[in-house]
C-alpha cells in the first residue's frame, strides 16, 4: 500500500533523481537542443518515470512509438511491447493502468477511430494513461496528412484534451499532463494532441529539462478507484450487478457516475490553469479582430497577424491549450471586444468554431474559417485573405484559389 | 497481497457486513491445497450471483473460484456477457472493461503487475464466454497466445451468445437453428483447442464441469503453467439450458451426454513438452510433501 515516505531526492536504477515535478518544470536548468517532435516525445518519456508504453505503426506517429521501444531498451521504462491494432493497444493500456501502471501510448488518424470503444471506458474506469494523438486524416481516399478531425470525436468521451502547438509545448505537456490526470479529484486520460508531421517530423529548438532528473513515479493508490492488483481487500465491488438491470437504481448509478466523470473534468480545470499557466494565451486580445485557433493553426495565425502587422493593421490572438476541459470563460472574456473573430481550421467541419460559437453571445461574429483539409497548408496569405473578404477590403487573388 | 491486510480492526469488526467478516474468518485465501471440497465448509470467494437456477456456468464459476492456486494473488478479467452478471460478486479483483478485450486487457494488467511486483506471484485469469472468445475477440486472443504472454484463459463455451439472447456463435455446432440462424448454422464448430495449440499454448483443456475434481485439477495446471511457461487455454462446456431448452435440473446431464468419447465435449488435452516436464516435477514435489506430512502426522501419533 501506499508509504508514507518521500522518493524525491532518490534515483532511480538510471541514476536519474526523483524530483518534485514543480521544480523539474519550472526551476531546473533548461538546455536548447534541436529535435524533430518525435525525438521530443521520446525525450519527454525518458523523464516520465513510464512504466508500461504500448506501441502500434501508423503514419505519423511510428517514429515516436519506435524510439519510445529504444528508451525500453537502455531500461527507462518498465515495459513495451507491440500490440496487435489500437483497439488492442488501448485495452493493452487499460489492463496495465487497472494494474496501477503509469501508461503511456501514441496513435494517429484511423488508428485513433479503431480505438474509440476504449476512449470512455478509461475515462469511466477512471484511468490515467496518456495518449499522444499526432493527428492525420481519417477519410477514404486514404491520406497520411495533417487534419485534425479526430479531435473532434475525442472531446465527448470524458477524456481530457489538449492540442499543443509546438513540439515545446509537447514535451512540457508530457511531464506535465501526468500531473494533471494522476491528481486524486481528476484521475483521467489524457489525449494530447498535434499536428501531425507539422509538430512531429520538423526539427526545432526545444528546451529540455536535465536528463538525470525525472517525475516522482505513479502512486495507484492515491486512484480515487481500488488499484486491480489484490494489494487491498477484495470486498464485493457491487451489491447488484446493475449493468443490465433496468430499474431506478440502476439507471441513477450510471447517470450518476456519468456526472462523476465530467464534474473529474471539470475539477482538472485548476491543476491546468496551474500547470499550463491557463487554458488559454492571449496576444492584443483588446483588438476588434481576433484570430482563436488552437495546434500549428495558432502558428499560421502568428504569421497571418505579422503580414497584417506591416499593412497597418492590428490583429490579436487566442491561442487554445485546452480543450477539454473547455476554455468556455476565458474565451468569453477575451473575446468580449472583438467585433471579428477568425477561427482557421486543419479540418474540414470546424470543430473549435462550432465549440467558439456555442461559448460566445453574439457568435454571429465567428467567421468559421478557413479552413484546410487533408493534408493541405495554410500559408497565412490565406487568412490574411478571409479576413480582408469578410471586413469587405481589397486583397491581392492567390494562385490557385480561382479568385 | 497478506491476509493481514484483509483483518478487521476489532473496534470495526461489528459493523463490517456478514459477508466480509466470514471472508476474513472462513475464506481459503492462502490455504495450500485448496480446492472444490472446500465448498460447502469455507467461505466461498463468490457470493450469491443472478444466473438462472440450474445454470451450469454457476456451478463452474464455484468450482474454479476454489481452484485458484493463490486467490489472494489472483486478477481475473471477464468480458461481456452471463459472466459480468457474477464477477460483481466475486471476492478477488476482476475487470470488466469491454466486450472482446479481455485478453488484450489481461496483457496489459499482467505486464502491469510484472512490473510492479518483481518477483512475487501475482496470477492473472482471463474467464469470458465463446462469443467474447472466439468470435469478436479472437483477434486479441490469438495475438496473446503468440505473444506467449503468462496468463490463463478460460472459456465458457455453451455454443450460443446466451445473454443477449441465444444467437449464433463460432462455437456452435453446425446445422443448430438459432437466432441469426435461421436456417442452421453453416460452418463447424470452430476448433479453438487445436488453434490454441498451433499458438503457442503450453496447456489446452476441453471438457464439461461435470466433475469438480476434474475442473480442479486442470484450473490448477492452467493457473500454474501459465505462471511458469506461458499461455494456457481452457474451454469449458457450460451449456445454456434456458437456450436449448432444458430444466433446471437437466444441466449435468446434458454435460454427461456430451462428454462421452464419440462427442464434441469429450475429454482432450494438449501439454507442450516443457508444461508436461513441469506438471511433472510438480507432482513429485506434491507427493513428497504429502507423504512428508502423513509421516510427520504418523510420527506425532506415535509420540
Amino acid at each position: 500500500m501506499a508509504e508514507n515516505k518521500s522518493v524525491i531526492g532518490t534515483k532511480n536504477k538510471k541514476g536519474q533523481t526523483y524530483t518534485d515535478t514543480w521544480q523539474l518544470m519550472n526551476e531546473a536548468p533548461r538546455t536548447p537542443s534541436f529535435y524533430t517532435g518525435s525525438e521530443v516525445i521520446k525525450e519527454a518519456l525518458r523523464r516520465a518515470s513510464c512504466d508500461v508504453m504500448i506501441a502500434y505503426p501508423i503514419t505519423p506517429q511510428s517514429e515516436a512509438a519506435a524510439l519510445i521501444g529504444e528508451l525500453f531498451a537502455e531500461g527507462y521504462i518498465g515495459d513495451y511491447f507491440r500490440g496487435e491494432s489500437e483497439f488492442a493497444v488501448m485495452s493493452q493500456c487499460a489492463g496495465a493502468a487497472f494494474g496501477g501502471a503509469r501508461v503511456f501510448t501514441t496513435t494517429a488518424g484511423p488508428g485513433t477511430m479503431r480505438a474509440m470503444e476504449n476512449f470512455p471506458m478509461w475515462a469511466g474506469a477512471r484511468l490515467p494513461i496518456q495518449m499522444i494523438v499526432t493527428c492525420r486524416g481519417i477519410n477514404s481516399p486514404l491520406s497520411i496528412q495533417p487534419d485534425t478531425l479526430e479531435i473532434a470525436y475525442l472531446l465527448n468521451t470524458g477524456m481530457l484534451v489538449w492540442h499543443a502547438e509546438t513540439a515545446q509545448d509537447f514535451f512540457d505537456w508530457i511531464l506535465k499532463g501526468y500531473m494533471v490526470s494522476e491528481e486524486p479529484d481528476v484521475h483521467l486520460p489524457l489525449a494530447l494532441c498535434c499536428d501531425g508531421f507539422f509538430v512531429t517530423h520538423t526539427k526545432d529548438v526545444v528546451n529540455l529539462t536535465p536528463a538525470d532528473m525525472c517525475l516522482p513515479p505513479y502512486d495507484p493508490y492515491r486512484s480515487p478507484v481500488p488499484c486491480m492488483d489484490m494489494e487491498c481487500p477484495p470486498v464485493r465491488m457491487m451489491r447488484d450487478p446493475f449493468i443490465m438491470k433496468s430499474n431506478y437504481i440502476s439507471y441513477a448509478t450510471h447517470a450518476s457516475w456519468q456526472q462523476e466523470v465530467w464534474a473529474a473534468v471539470e475539477r482538472s480545470r485548476k491543476h491546468t490553469i496551474k500547470w499550463l499557466n491557463g487554458l488559454i494565451e492571449t496576444e492584443n486580445a483588446d483588438a476588434d479582430v481576433l484570430i482563436v485557433a488552437s495546434g500549428t493553426a495558432v502558428s499560421q495565425g502568428r504569421e497571418a497577424i505579422r503580414l497584417l502587422e506591416d499593412e497597418g493593421m492590428r490583429v490579436g490572438l487566442v491561442k487554445v491549450k485546452a480543450l477539454r476541459p473547455w476554455p468556455g470563460e476565458e474565451i468569453r472574456e477575451a473575446t468580449k471586444n472583438a467585433k471579428h473573430i477568425f477561427v482557421p481550421e486543419f479540418n474540414v467541419t470546424g470543430w473549435l468554431a462550432k465549440e467558439i460559437k456555442a461559448s460566445i453571445p453574439n457568435s454571429e461574429r465567428v467567421h468559421a474559417g478557413p479552413r484546410v483539409c487533408g493534408g493541405m497548408t495554410m500559408p497565412p496569405e490565406i487568412i490574411v485573405q478571409e479576413i480582408k473578404t469578410a471586413l469587405g477590403m481589397k486583397s491581392m487573388s492567390l494562385a490557385g484559389r480561382g479568385s | 497481497m497478506s491476509k493481514e491486510r484483509i483483518k478487521i480492526a476489532p473496534e470495526m469488526y461489528d459493523i463490517m457486513p456478514p459477508e466480509y467478516q466470514d471472508l476474513v474468518n472462513r475464506a481459503t485465501y492462502g490455504k495450500e491445497d485448496r480446492g472444490w471440497k472446500d465448498i460447502g465448509t469455507t467461505k466461498e470467494l463468490i457470493e450469491e450471483h443472478s444466473l438462472c437456477a440450474g445454470c451450469p456456468e454457476s456451478m463452474a464459476f464455484r468450482y474454479i473460484l476454489a481452484s485458484l492456486p493463490a486467490p489472494e494473488d489472483t486478477v481475473m478479467v471477464g468480458s461481456t456477457g452471463c459472466t459480468s452478471l457474477v464477477f460483481p460478486m466475486v471476492a478477488v479483483h476482476n475487470i470488466h472493461s469491454l466486450f472482446g478485450n479481455q485478453n488484450a486487457i489481461a496483457s496489459g494488467l499482467k505486464r502491469a503487475l510484472s512490473v510492479r511486483f518483481p518477483g512475487k506471484v501475482k496470477d492473472v485469469v482471463v474467464l469470458a464466454g465463446d462469443g467474447a472468445t472466439v468470435d469478436i475477440g479472437l483477434d486479441m486472443t490469438l495475438q496473446a497466445w503468440f505473444r506467449q504472454e503468462k496468463f490463463t484463459t478460460i472459456c465458457f463455451d455453451n455454443e450460443l451468445y446466451a445473454n443477449t439472447g441465444g444467437q449464433e456463435s463460432g462455437l456452435m455446432q453446425k446445422g443448430f437453428v438459432a437466432k441469426m440462424a435461421p436456417v442452421g448454422k453453416q460452418f463447424d464448430k470452430v476448433r479453438l483447442p487445436e488453434i490454441a495449440r498451433e499458438s503457442g499454448c503450453h496447456y489446452v483443456v476441453q471438457c464439461t464441469v461435470s466433475k469438480p475434481s476434474l475442473i480442479e485439477k486442470v484450473v490448477r495446471n492452467a493457473v500454474l503453467v501459465a505462471r511458469e511457461l506461458g499461455p494456457t487455454y481452457l474451454q469449458l462446456y457450460t451449456p445454456c439450458i434456458l437456450e436449448i431448452g432444458k430444466n433446471s435440473m437437466e444441466g449435468l446431464q446434458e454435460m454427461r451426454d456430451s462428454e462421452k468419447p464419440t462427442e464434441r465435449f469429450a475429454y482432450k488435452e494438449f501439454v507442450s513438452e516443457p508444461a508436461k516436464q513441469f506438471l511433472a516435477e510438480l507432482a513429485a514435489k506434491d507427493k513428497e510433501r504429502k507423504a512428508a506430512s502423513k509421516q510427520l502426522a504418523g510420527s506425532t501419533q506415535e509420540a
